[in-house]
């Protein structure tokens, strides 16, 4: 991927709670317009990395260190206040979960308003009349007598539009979407899904699109970062990627997917052996107890990012010798 | 809106029944007590004899049986007719009505007090939790909430009254003062400080608790989130998004409360000498003074039932999600 400067770049960032790190060194950039999918198993961290961003942690959590860095900017040692101008400004938020994301008591048109309000000085009117050009934006057929409802009179789709026309109300260079869909029927996601690429192109917004529907990735990101247990394993351009991932936890990932054409060596549905917190205690590659690959040298120290191809990187110690593993043969160990 | 009225409607009629079983079972306590009015006068007056009494019984109908006695009120009622008071001498609805004004401004203003306090401490526990505010907050509002209510009334007289000399130690006014325009007013404040606070200290301690619980629950939510993530200031997100949330349950606990606050003052109104509905119960209890008591206690029904109907509609502005 040549495109020039990065929106965001995560810098060794340390995420956890206390006696817990769980995000663990993580290095990442998102360009100028571009979507990232960062994917991986509950529990490892993607979206303490995706609240990290904005200082928005659950209680208890904290950035450890590292930095964030946003137009020059360390978001995670920015003062508060200038931190908020940047919140649904430069960088925008969008929850998992639509249904209890917006406050029930306030009008959702109000709720939209309250983030143009913060950031810009316009006049009531105008302000009012942004609110209704952004639900029509995000497809609210009547939007002038929607703004006045409540969040309890739309459906779950619906309340991710708001939440959506909500977060790129400043047009904000980059949305982070913390699995935008998961809590959607399967006939709205991808309308949702078709709804955030097609604004992220008409506002040249990148994003962040944290999730695990692989699904949704494939169709949908220019990259991907594949998470897991709180470092990145591999981060790799979409097509060859899905054709052929390095890293053996990508391929573990591909195998246990129930879309076919992702098998990339076998056609039966897998999973991968063992649970993520196989891990603790590990001293050395954290997937080494699940891994078929895992060798005595695995044990060791945690593997570094090594470059495969121009743009794509895994960690793995082992890489050489699982190439030629599946050279040599069509066939995946189990 | 519609559905408010049709509200108030449903609760006014179900209403009927309910006070009918209170007057029912007022009527038949009191007069399970032993004794009576004309025992209590005679008491009083020091000796009368057998003759005198029953005439009196005849003249305030005590003698016919209850089933005649509670016709008779209920017939009074409907036709807003409390009936007579024999220790006041002047019927029921004149002696409750010159005491009312007094004990509703006692009862409003400590229920202000009670509800704005307890909810900006509440709010502070919350925004402070875990630390040394909060700990000394919670620790300062289970002693409102364990102290009883004319213990607090005494002690706050102790100190304020007796020590500092700020505040009078009773009575709704200065006796014999005749003050006009700001000054009366401000004679009147001053006489309510102190019973307000008295009455007020338990209910704001169940505001505190519970508005800091409610806060609690709320700003783990994730529209909390959401508003940080706008970039709006902290205070707009605890109060907007906050604290316009943990209301609701705050105010449906206040409701129910008015009763109480009620009860509460009868016995503030007596430590504070406060001439008001409270000591007018206490007065008429000890007088056997039936007709009062009951009158008393329909109307605290009525109150009772009214407020609900104003905290239902309050609700109903809170949330939107019971606007049908």
């Amino acid at each position: 991927m040549s495109r020039k400067t990065p929106v965001l770049e995560l810098l060794n960032l340390r995420v956890g709670f206390p006696g817990a790190e769980i995000v663990k060194g993580i290095n990442l950039q998102i360009h100028e317009g571009e979507k990232l999918a960062l994917v991986g198993e509950s529990g490892c961290g993607k979206s303490l990395t995706a609240f990290s961003i904005l200082r928005l942690l659950p209680q208890g959590a904290a950035i450890n260190g590292g930095q964030v860095i946003y137009d020059g900017l360390d978001l995670a040692t920015l003062p508060a206040w200038q931190l908020r101008r940047i919140r649904g400004k430069g960088i925008a938020l969008i929850l998992q979960e639509p249904m209890t994301s917006l406050n029930p008591v306030l009008p959702i048109g109000l709720q939209i308003a309250e983030n143009i309000r913060s950031h810009e000085t316009m006049s009531r009117k105008a302000v009012n009349e942004r609110v209704i050009e952004l639900l029509d934006l995000v497809g609210i057929a009547n939007p002038r007598e929607r703004a006045k409802m409540y969040p309890h009179n739309f459906s779950g789709g619906m309340r991710q539009r708001v939440m959506i026309a909500m977060a790129i109300a400043c047009n904000p260079r980059l949305l982070i979407a913390d699995e935008p869909t998961t809590a959607l029927d399967v006939t709205i996601q991808a309308q949702v899904m078709d709804l955030l690429e097609d604004l992220c192109s008409k506002l040249n917004m990148a994003m962040l699109l944290i999730t695990h529907d692989l699904g949704a990735v494939a169709q949908w990101a220019d990259r991907v970062a594949v998470m897991y247990s709180g470092r990145i394993a591999e981060m790799a351009p979409i097509e060859p990627f899905f054709t052929g991932p390095k890293h053996p936890y990508s391929q573990g990932l591909l195998n246990s997917s129930v879309e076919d054409d992702w098998h990339y060596s076998d056609t039966r549905l897998t999973e991968i052996k063992g649970t993520v917190a196989s891990a603790a205690g590990e001293k050395g590659c954290a997937f080494a107890p699940r891994c078929p690959y895992a060798a005595a040298e695995c044990r060791l120290s945690p593997p570094e990012l090594q470059s495969v191809a121009p743009g794509w990187v895994a960690a793995c110690a082992r890489l050489d010798a699982i190439r030629a593993l599946s050279e040599g043969a069509a066939h995946v160990p189990a | 809106m519609r559905g408010v009225f049709r509200n108030i409607g449903r609760t006014l009629l179900q209403a009927i029944p309910t006070m009918m079983g209170i007057i029912l079972i007022s009527f038949l306590l009191l007069h399970l007590m032993p004794g009576d009015a004309v025992d209590a006068i005679a008491g009083m007056s020091g000796s009368a004899s057998v003759e005198t009494m029953d005439a009196m019984r005849e003249v305030y109908g005590l003698n016919d049986n209850l089933v005649v006695q509670f016709w008779n009120y209920i017939a009074g009622v409907l036709t807003l007719n409390f009936g007579y008071s024999i220790s006041y001498s002047a019927p029921v609805l004149d002696v409750i009505m010159e005491r009312l004004p007094a004990t509703l401004t006692l009862m409003m203003s400590a229920f202000l007090l009670a509800l704005v306090m307890g909810i900006l401490v509440g709010w502070a526990m919350a925004v402070f939790a875990g630390k040394w505010p909060d700990r000394l907050l919670t620790s300062t509002s289970l002693l409102f909430y364990s102290a009883p209510n004319f213990w607090v009334g005494l002690m706050i007289i102790v100190v304020f009254s007796g020590t500092l000399r700020w505040f009078p130690s009773g009575g709704a006014e200065t006796i014999g003062a005749s003050l006009e325009g700001w000054a009366w007013f401000a004679d009147r404040v001053t006489h309510l400080v102190l019973p307000s606070i008295a009455l007020a200290a338990f209910f704001m301690a169940i505001y505190a608790r519970l508005t800091r619980a409610a806060m609690l629950e709320v700003l783990r939510q994730d529209y909390i989130r959401t508003a940080a993530a706008k970039g709006i200031h902290p205070l707009v997100i605890q109060f907007r998004h906050g604290l316009r949330n943990a209301l609701i349950p705050v105010t449906t606990v206040a409701g129910l409360h008015l009763g109480n606050l009620l009860g509460g003052a009868v016995v503030v109104e007596t430590v504070f000498n406060w001439p008001g509905l409270g000591r007018l119960t206490m007065n008429a209890l000890a007088a056997r003074d039936n007709q009062v008591l009951l009158g008393i206690l329909l109307l605290s029904s009525v109150a009772v039932i009214a407020t609900n109907l104003v905290i239902d509609w309050l609700i109903t502005l809170l949330d939107p999600r019971i606007r049908a």
